[in-house]
């Protein structure tokens, strides 16, 4: 069966801080195991929501550019992976491990 | 055979879609034509070409190639494969990433061949709404790449726990209807979830808790003759008229618990509500009942599960062990947690009536019978209230 990607979002929320040194290292440690495996597509982290900037040009004259997120949450993407799994069960299980890393909780979702 | 379609042709949709097509070619064939020497076969042979009509017709030609593999594939039925596809399928619609509801909906309908208007009619939805979410849960398998397997040894305990959680919830909505628009017993529903239990039993012997759930469901079944009365009032286990119990159920349960202590391993939570099932049965009469025996077994069930509704069981067993003061003074504290629970009032209501509380007695009635939904137990418990006097 041919590889899935999947989008492992990482949810800051009310309990969330900062990522403390002890879970950066532990971020490390699980992408190098992700790029071992050769499950790595991509990862990133993100600036807080208050830095997004939305622009909307589906209209006829300029764009239009509003300061801030598009929708105002208490929980929000911190960052991401893109993984490649055979199936959901594997992508789960990398996904968990994540979630321990960064110690935080993690959404997973298909590529289309 | 939807199982073996699945396995074929990996897609839930095309192997559903393709049965039907054969049952209804059957259909329309075999009166006029005769019913074919091999009619098990005719029909997979059938569903097969029209799941690779299917497939070829939304495919491009990438796709073609691909069915005619699956037609070649197919020519060698491996010995045993049914079963792995049905034991597949259960993994598969029992998945952990749906929500319980469509694990329940999905197994029934993919496994337990129930058609969607009779889930519905099981659950009391409507059935756009079953429709829906049967059609949602097999898009989220697809989209998300749930896999069409048995899982592996180290995931295997945490998966089968959550077949037979959906089992043994099918099982109880049978067993004691929670709503009050339907027959207080739907004993369409116990056979239905006995009937897919044995079939993982058959797949998975060697599991104890399989074995335990299984057990359980044929030692509760077994009562179910004696448990409402002709005025349709719920008959509670020590007035039940035990002549009434069905032997052949009993029997083939205490086969099963005795099998399972046979093998010396620490039993789950399932084989241990068995034995103390097992011990109710084994009681010609309620006053021969074991109880020390049965609050042991609760014992060690509330080592594995703390929950309050265990501790709230056990109570009603050490009632008749140490008396209703002991139970009572256990029960109460669970008061907090099990508010919303219509057992616990009704048990407290059992107890105070007992000590001769009347009072106290006749409120935790009506609060049991504000919060049960099953007609026979409303029934039960509003006649015990008005016995108070």
């Amino acid at each position: 069966m041919a590889e899935m990607q999947y989008l492992v979002s990482v949810i800051f929320d009310e309990t969330s801080g900062f990522a403390t040194p002890e879970e950066m290292t532990a971020i490390d440690e699980f992408n190098d195991g992700l790029r071992a495996d050769g499950s790595w597509v991509f990862a990133g982290g993100l600036a807080a929501p208050d830095t997004a900037t939305v622009i909307d040009n589906r209209g006829a004259g300029e764009a239009i550019v509003t300061d801030g997120p598009f929708v105002e949450t208490k929980e929000h993407v911190a960052g991401f992976w893109i993984i490649e799994a055979p199936d959901l069960d594997v992508a789960l299980k990398l996904a968990a491990e994540g979630s321990r890393a960064c110690n935080r909780k993690v959404e997973v979702r298909p590529f289309l | 055979m939807v199982a073996s379609l699945t396995r074929r042709f990996g897609d839930l949709d095309v192997a559903e879609d393709a049965a039907a097509e054969a049952f209804a070619v059957a259909v329309e064939r075999w009166p006029s034509d005769g019913v074919p020497p091999n009619p098990g076969g005719w029909l997979t042979t059938t569903a097969n070409r029209k799941a690779i009509d299917r497939i070829r017709r939304e495919s491009k030609r990438d796709d073609k190639q691909r069915a005619a593999q699956m037609l070649r594939d197919g020519d060698a039925p491996v010995q045993g494969a049914v079963d792995d596809d049905r034991l597949r399928l259960i993994f598969t619609c029992c998945h952990p990433a749906l929500a319980m509801e469509s694990r329940v909906a999905l197994t029934l309908r993919m496994v337990g061949g129930l058609t969607v208007p009779e889930i519905a009619r099981a659950f009391l939805v409507q059935e756009s709404a079953t429709g829906q979410r049967i059609t949602r849960a097999k898009a989220k398998v697809k989209a998300t790449g749930i896999p069409y397997r048995v899982p592996s040894e180290e995931d295997l305990p945490a998966r089968v726990s959550g077949v037979l959680a959906v089992l043994y919830l099918v099982f109880n909505e049978g067993y004691l209807a929670t709503g009050p628009d339907s027959d207080p017993l739907r004993p369409h529903l116990t056979a239905e979830a006995i009937r897919l239990a044995r079939l993982v039993r058959t797949l998975l012997p060697e599991d104890g808790e399989v074995a335990g759930l299984l057990a359980l469901m044929l030692l509760t079944e077994a009562r179910r003759p004696a448990r409402v009365s002709t005025s349709g009032e719920l008959i509670p286990l020590d007035t039940q008229d035990r002549a009434a119990w069905d032997p052949a159920l009993i029997a083939e349960g205490h086969r099963l618990v005795r099998e399972r202590l046979a093998t010396g391993q620490a039993p789950g939570r399932y084989q241990i509500l068995a034995a103390i099932n097992a011990v109710h049965t084994s009681a010609r009469d309620a006053r021969d009942t074991d109880w020390s025996q049965v609050v042991a077994l609760y014992d060690q069930l509330v080592r594995l599960d703390r929950s309050p509704v265990v501790a709230l069981n056990r109570a009603v067993a050490v009632a008749e062990l140490d008396g209703p003061e002991v139970a009572l003074a256990a029960v109460d504290p669970l008061g907090q947690a099990l508010a919303g629970y219509h057992a616990f009032h009704a048990t407290r209501a059992e107890l105070l009536r007992r000590l001769g509380r009347t009072a106290g007695s006749r409120e935790a009635y009506d609060q049991a019978i504000a919060l049960a939904g099953n007609t026979a137990e409303t029934a039960y418990l509003s006649r015990r209230r008005d016995e108070l006097g």
